[in-house]
């Protein structure tokens, strides 16, 4: 217990941390596997991250680096928050640098630069269930995923080519872990997709509300769901960033007034600071 | 009088947790496990700080024969960790096994259901060798291309155990291999085989 | 120019700051006490135990005013607290019949052991304005206080109805503990204990309205109201080491006992069945929409065909939390920009692809194309 704020090393009690430590240990030994487990209520409200703080409160120690991020972004108002409460219920320190975190938490984007393998990347899940939109019932869902049934999920995808011309699933695009369990990968754009498979850090992923927690081990298969004659292909933009001149990132839209005008930078502001720090400039930075 | 658990409860069980958590992360990696405990023999410090970081009121732990027959081995556990000290493997969350070549075969314990593989134990077999230079070939999730693992003593069937094992993913128990200072695991999704 | 959005941290501080002046509201007008709120706002303090789960008038009645009267934010303030609180283990079952009353009626029968007895309702109130209450006063004195209904002679309304067989006996106590829903994660189906737990937590305004749609014909169940109790019980507890009760303290509680339509079989002759409601304080609409819905989700037990939103467990169970509920809405109000890209970026390529398809002269194939993406 810490005089000053009162409460346990990272907020959770000693029991609760357990409770996690174990689902996450089975988690890991079935990759993409969602395990139950007794999420509690947390300080922040349900939907802002309540699975991904207890799964980060739950392997944190005092020598760990946190970052948090959120829309690929150290500064945006919740990853702030998160980050904040780390710091003040486990005193551990933090970083906006990808490359010197031991525990990354997550909302909606993987870091653009590669993580290693000292690594951790906590995600913030809301809907864990792959197939919840298809199926809305836990019970026909837990039935499907245990006889790996998921011709579901690809009659869905291909009403998606023969309606639009294309798979319409831009976030949260499913994903077979390991050969086995089709996943979600959490409503990251699936842009970084690609960036699961085969990735030297651990990943864990936190649903509080829906009370799951799953993982995918390092170095682990991860291939996004597709078709022959409509193979996966990720987000592409015509043009780089307009800071750091960064090719091949996934780039915000900002809207600059009301004539339409607008410009495109990255969505991971430490990757782009870093490049700027480098000395790489984007068209926008050299105006301005 | 009773050995004294962990010195920083919430610091010590969280490393070990970790340790662990790498290890079945990285099948085939040996990690560091530091307890700085001294439990009643036959309990090894290292099967002492898994469970004590591990187990509680929710998660029963099962002793093998050499475990069970000392009174201040439960007497330990139980003051330590809370946990109910079970008979029936099956009803194990995680079972201490302290003389690993006398390691009962994995049926007994939980294996899951299909709905629930997550419903299964993890056993601890306490080792005195490890090394990721020589023995079984692994590969599966957490492992990059292949790696190596050998533990002694372990029961000549092994292999064997450990390949049915793994046939039926995703039900099956998982594997902490315990030595001195050190921590290896195999979980149920790793491939092994003989070298 | 870009303005890249920083000083997200400034910003928490300076809203949390906005947030506590606001609270406060014009500091010309005396600051609320706890106290006030306990006494004066009892019934709002109530719901907010029910639905937080804990038990305490004025760590509830302190959420309320931390909230500024939001009601769910207070329930979210109590259930964070409860979180962090140890657990010594659970009380023994409260004995309702034991109930020292303070309010008791009962619809199924004009009178009864032990009496209707009104107490504090709002039942037969003429919903007009009191004005005078504006005016501070003289506190109010009851003209003619009501006795309180000796407990021991008023026996529960469903116990009468099973001395003569008319009721299901509720299920004996087979020792085995009721699970927790805060403490194991939800597993359906849910056994009746579990699906009570639910209710019990659960936003008053959804049951109520699950409950009213059992009514209007989604999953009738025949209601009546055997008996609606308000009043203090005894919570008594038995630690371990000394391995017989001890008293902790007393509670106010409502309990609602719905009297539901009858079943029989060849086997069975025709009985009532039963509806359970209990919510702490004085609760009377959550318990009697309790009651209603926990009698609709019994139906798959009781032969009936399932199929009205009420008797759908995973529908009632995943919905019925308020925290939930709302912590999933309002998260819509975060960034989702991310997202929002990868949306975008589709749909203009869609748009690009349909505009190049009306510029092309058609070809067979491509006008089906066209076709299925209109």
């Amino acid at each position: 217990m810490n005089a000053e704020t009162g409460y346990n090393f990272a907020y959770l009690d000693e029991g609760t941390k357990r409770m996690i430590r174990r689902a996450i240990l089975k988690a890991i030994a079935i990759p993409g596997y969602q395990v139950p487990f007794a999420s509690r209520e947390m300080p922040m409200p349900y939907g802002w991250g309540t699975g991904g703080v207890q799964v980060t409160a739950a392997i944190l120690g005092r020598s760990d680096v946190l970052k948090v991020i959120d829309q690929g972004s150290d500064d945006t108002t919740n990853a702030v928050s998160i980050r904040a409460f780390f710091a003040r219920t486990a005193d551990v320190a933090v970083t906006t640098r990808t490359r010197e975190a031991t525990v990354i938490q997550t909302r909606h984007r993987i870091p653009e630069a590669p993580l290693h393998e000292a690594q951790v990347l906590v995600y913030q899940v809301p809907i864990p269930e792959p197939l919840r939109f298809l199926e809305p019932r836990e019970t026909e869902t837990r039935q499907l995923h245990a006889l790996a049934e998921y011709g579901l999920m690809h009659v869905k995808l291909y009403e998606d080519i023969a309606r639009h011309g294309h798979i319409a699933t831009t976030y949260a695009y499913p994903v077979e872990v390991a050969g086995r369990y089709v996943m979600d990968p959490s409503p990251t754009p699936k842009f970084d997709n690609p960036k699961m498979d085969d990735c030297p850090a651990l990943q864990l992923f936190g649903a509080g509300r829906e009370k799951r927690i799953y993982a995918v081990p390092p170095h682990t298969r991860v291939r996004s769901l597709d078709f022959e004659d409509h193979p996966f292909r990720v987000q592409t933009f015509d043009r780089p960033c307009a800071l750091c001149g960064a090719d091949g990132v996934y780039l915000d839209e900002v809207l600059l007034d009301d004539a339409g005008g607008r410009m495109f930078v990255c969505s991971d502001t430490d990757h782009c600071e870093e490049r700027r720090a480098d000395g790489h400039v984007g068209m926008e930075a050299a105006h301005a | 009088m009773l050995a004294r658990g962990f010195a920083d409860p919430v610091h010590n069980a969280q490393r070990v947790f970790r340790a662990v958590m790498d290890a079945l992360a990285r099948p085939g990696t040996i990690q560091a496990l530091a307890t700085g405990l001294a439990p009643p023999a036959p309990l090894t410090p290292e099967l002492a700080a898994v469970a004590l970081a591990l187990a509680d009121a929710d998660a029963p732990l099962w002793l093998d024969a050499g475990l069970a027959e000392s009174p201040a081995v439960a007497e330990f556990l139980r003051f330590h960790t809370g946990a109910r000290i079970t008979d029936d493997p099956a009803e194990a969350a995680f079972a201490l096994v302290s003389d690993a070549a006398a390691c009962p075969t994995f049926d007994a314990f939980a294996q899951g259901t299909p709905a629930y593989p997550d419903r299964s134990a993890t056993l601890v077999l306490a080792v005195s060798d490890l090394s990721d230079r020589e023995g079984w070939h692994l590969d599966g999730p957490g492992i990059r291309d292949s790696a190596r693992l050998a533990a002694s003593p372990l029961p000549a069937d092994m292999p064997a155990r450990l390949a049915r094992n793994h046939a039926g993913f995703p039900q099956g128990i998982d594997l902490i291999l315990a030595a001195p200072g050190r921590v290896a695991a195999l979980p149920r999704s790793t491939r092994v085989q003989e070298g | 120019m870009y303005v890249a959005v920083k000083g997200g941290e400034a910003a928490i501080a300076n809203a949390h700051r906005l947030l506590a002046e606001t609270r406060r509201g014009d500091t010309s007008v005396p600051e609320l006490s706890v106290a006030q709120i306990r006494e004066q706002m009892a019934l709002l303090v109530d719901r907010v135990m029910t639905e937080g789960s804990l038990h305490d008038p004025d760590l509830a009645a302190l959420a309320l005013k931390q909230a500024r009267g939001d009601l769910i934010e207070a329930v979210f303030l109590v259930r964070a607290y409860r979180t962090t609180l140890p657990r010594f283990g659970a009380s023994e079952p409260v004995e309702t019949g034991a109930m020292s009353l303070r309010r008791r009626i009962s619809a199924t029968y004009k009178d009864l052991p032990g009496g209707q007895v009104l107490g504090p309702t709002f039942d037969y109130t003429h919903r007009l304005i009191d004005f005078a209450l504006a005016a501070e006063g003289e506190a109010p004195v009851a003209a003619e206080a009501e006795p309180l209904a000796d407990a021991a002679h008023a026996p529960r309304v469903t116990d009468l109805l099973g001395r003569d067989g008319l009721i299901e006996p509720s299920a004996p106590d087979d020792g085995t503990p009721p699970g927790d829903l805060t403490r194991e994660p939800l597993d359906f189906p849910a056994d009746r204990a579990l699906r009570l737990q639910a209710l019990a937590r659960g936003d008053e305004g959804f049951v109520l309205a699950l409950g009213y749609s059992t009514q209007r014909g989604y999953g009738r169940t025949h209601p009546f109201v055997g008996e609606i109790r308000v009043g203090t019980v005894a919570v008594e507890f038995v630690p371990e080491e000394l391995g017989f009760s001890v008293p902790l303290g007393e509670i106010d509680l409502t309990e609602c006992q719905m009297v539901n339509q009858f079943h029989g079989s060849a086997e069975v002759p025709p009985q009532f069945t039963r509806g359970y409601g209990l919510a702490f304080g004085q609760s009377e609409r959550k318990a009697m929409a309790m009651a209603l819905v926990d009698r609709a989700l019994r139906a798959e037990e009781l032969g009936e065909p399932v199929g009205a939103p009420a008797q759908d467990q995973e529908f009632v169970l995943a919905h019925c939390d308020a925290l939930q509920a709302t912590g999933f809405v309002e998260h819509l109000k975060l960034p989702h920009y991310v997202d929002f890209q990868a949306e975008l970026e589709l749909v203009r390529r869609l748009r690009a692809e349909h505009a190049a398809r009306h510029a092309a002269p058609k070809a067979g194939t491509e006008a089906e194309m066209q076709e299925a993406a209109e």
